[in-house]
């Protein structure tokens, strides 16, 4: 299949882009990636700079090649990420328009690969649960009920790949935060520090430059995990209740 | 209150005090349109009405006391809800300067999220109309004070002001549909048994509403109401 590729080009962060125009002839069992793959081989070839992308896994799992194509993060397939998209689902001829993230707190620092440290930033202000380390605990020593193992579990889906910010019309975390959160609160080990969990993550998260939730759902059908937006109302919950009921 | 101003300062804050100031002000819209009705009883009747609110609380109030204690609720809540809703719309814009150049598909968000803002300042600039046209009478070619049937009849034969209206009524039908549902979302208020309804009640307030507001001057112009 031949398809004609609007391609963003960015040499550097500070550095204005602007779409190059691509050719290329695509297998449609090819994934998406290994698409781009083959258009950088050619690109090589003829001695021009390959398109910088981001991946890694390949696999769905690790969330690195979050790409905007026509508009829609990750692609035309729910429940996916760009890896795990194939050729298949496009035609003979398309014209695919392929951009990075778009976010304030997401810079470019090249082509179409952002930098996406403000979520580990939001995850290191709060997302995580203070253990006793040595050796592992006994399995099943606390007693967590089974449904509120497998909610934590949808919302422990998240692979921090940004899509729910490209998705969002104010570039908002939130789906991220309140997966991270969410994940947490869910079980008794997350019990102990959920009210400064809350406080801190929603900081970080405001002072990193996401813009706020005005609850449109973009950012649950552009997730690759399909985690629910559910989790964004809980995390409201949690900070309301830290901010007017914490006793201190 | 050094709660409220830290848990203010949090972009989910601001949409806390949003959907709190929200809750006001659809009860308000709610009472007035059930009050509006009453038009359809006959000018006598909604006068009186008229005359009632003014007496609200009585005896132990005097004349337009309760009703000036609601008056100013409603209009820190209308402050709060739109400082907020503008300190918010700074802050999604900010947040992405650089626009799609193949503009993102919508898929989950409605017409009625996405017309949220500009929806918004359309019914500041109607609410500051509306009040000068009907309660102080200043844009009103013939008001008369508790004259309230007399004043929607003047006021409703113009083809152009009951437009107006329709349109304005349209709007905060919108507003209400995305900001009922909104609201549950911001409140924490989610409940795997109930979230169903969430969707469906936010349809009927917004329908409710709208269309009962709309009786008024849909019935003058139709001639069912003279």
């Amino acid at each position: 299949m031949q398809l004609v590729l609007h391609v963003w080009r960015q040499a550097g962060p500070n550095v204005k882009g602007a779409f190059a125009t691509h050719r290329v002839a695509a297998n449609p069992h090819m994934s998406f990636l290994e698409m781009l793959d083959s258009l950088n081989e050619e690109l090589a070839a003829n001695d021009e700079e390959p398109v910088a992308f981001e991946h890694d896994c390949r696999e769905g799992i690790c969330g690195s090649c979050g790409i905007v194509i026509n508009g829609v993060p990750h692609g035309p397939t729910r429940g996916t990420a760009t890896c795990q998209l194939h050729m298949r689902k496009f035609r003979d001829g398309d014209e695919i328009w392929i951009e990075p993230w778009r976010a304030a707190a997401f810079p470019v620092i090249k082509d179409l690969v952002v930098d996406r440290s403000p979520l580990d930033a939001i995850v290191q202000a709060g997302g995580y649960i203070t253990a006793r380390t040595g050796s592992a605990p006994d399995a099943n020593a606390i007693p967590i009920p089974k449904d509120d193992a497998e909610l934590a579990m949808d919302a422990a889906a998240c692979i921090g790949c940004g899509a729910c910010v490209a998705a969002c019309p104010n570039a908002s975390a939130m789906l991220f935060t309140a997966a991270k959160a969410s994940h947490l609160g869910l079980l008794p080990q997350g019990q102990p520090e959920r009210d400064e969990r809350a406080l801190k993550m929603v900081s970080m998260m405001d002072a990193a430059g996401f813009g706020g939730c005005t609850n449109h759902g973009e950012c649950e059908i552009a997730c690759p995990k399909e985690i629910s937006v559910e989790f964004i109302a809980r995390l409201n919950r949690d900070l309301f209740k830290a901010s007017v009921m914490a006793v201190e | 209150m050094r709660r409220v101003v830290q848990l203010y300062k949090s972009t989910i804050g601001k949409k806390i005090m949003m959907a709190l100031t929200g809750v006001i002000l659809v009860g308000f819209v709610l009472g007035h349109m059930i009050g509006n009705l009453k038009a359809f009883q006959g000018a006598e009747k909604i006068d009186a009405y008229g005359e009632f609110l003014r007496e609200m609380g009585s005896p132990i109030f005097g004349h337009g006391q309760v009703l000036w204690l609601v008056r100013i609720v409603l209009i820190v809540a209308f402050i709060v809800h739109v400082i907020a809703a503008l300190q918010l719309t700074r802050v999604g814009q900010k947040a992405r300067r650089e626009k799609y150049a193949k503009s993102l598909e919508y898929e989950a968000s409605t017409y009625a999220s996405r017309t949220m803002r500009y929806g918004g300042v359309f019914l500041l600039v109607f609410v500051v109309y509306h009040l000068l046209h009907m309660t102080t009478g200043t844009m009103h070619p013939d008001f008369q004070i508790g004259g309230i049937y007399h004043n929607l009849q003047v006021a409703f034969g113009s083809v152009v002001v009951a437009g107006f209206y329709l349109v304005a009524m349209a709007a905060l039908g919108f507003h209400l549909f995305h900001g009922v549902w909104s609201g549950f979302q911001t409140l924490g208020l989610n409940h795997p048994r109930y979230n169903r309804y969430r969707r469906p009640l936010a349809v009927g307030v917004a329908v409710v509403i709208a269309l009962g507001f709309v009786a008024i001057p849909i019935s003058f112009l139709a001639g069912i109401l003279s």
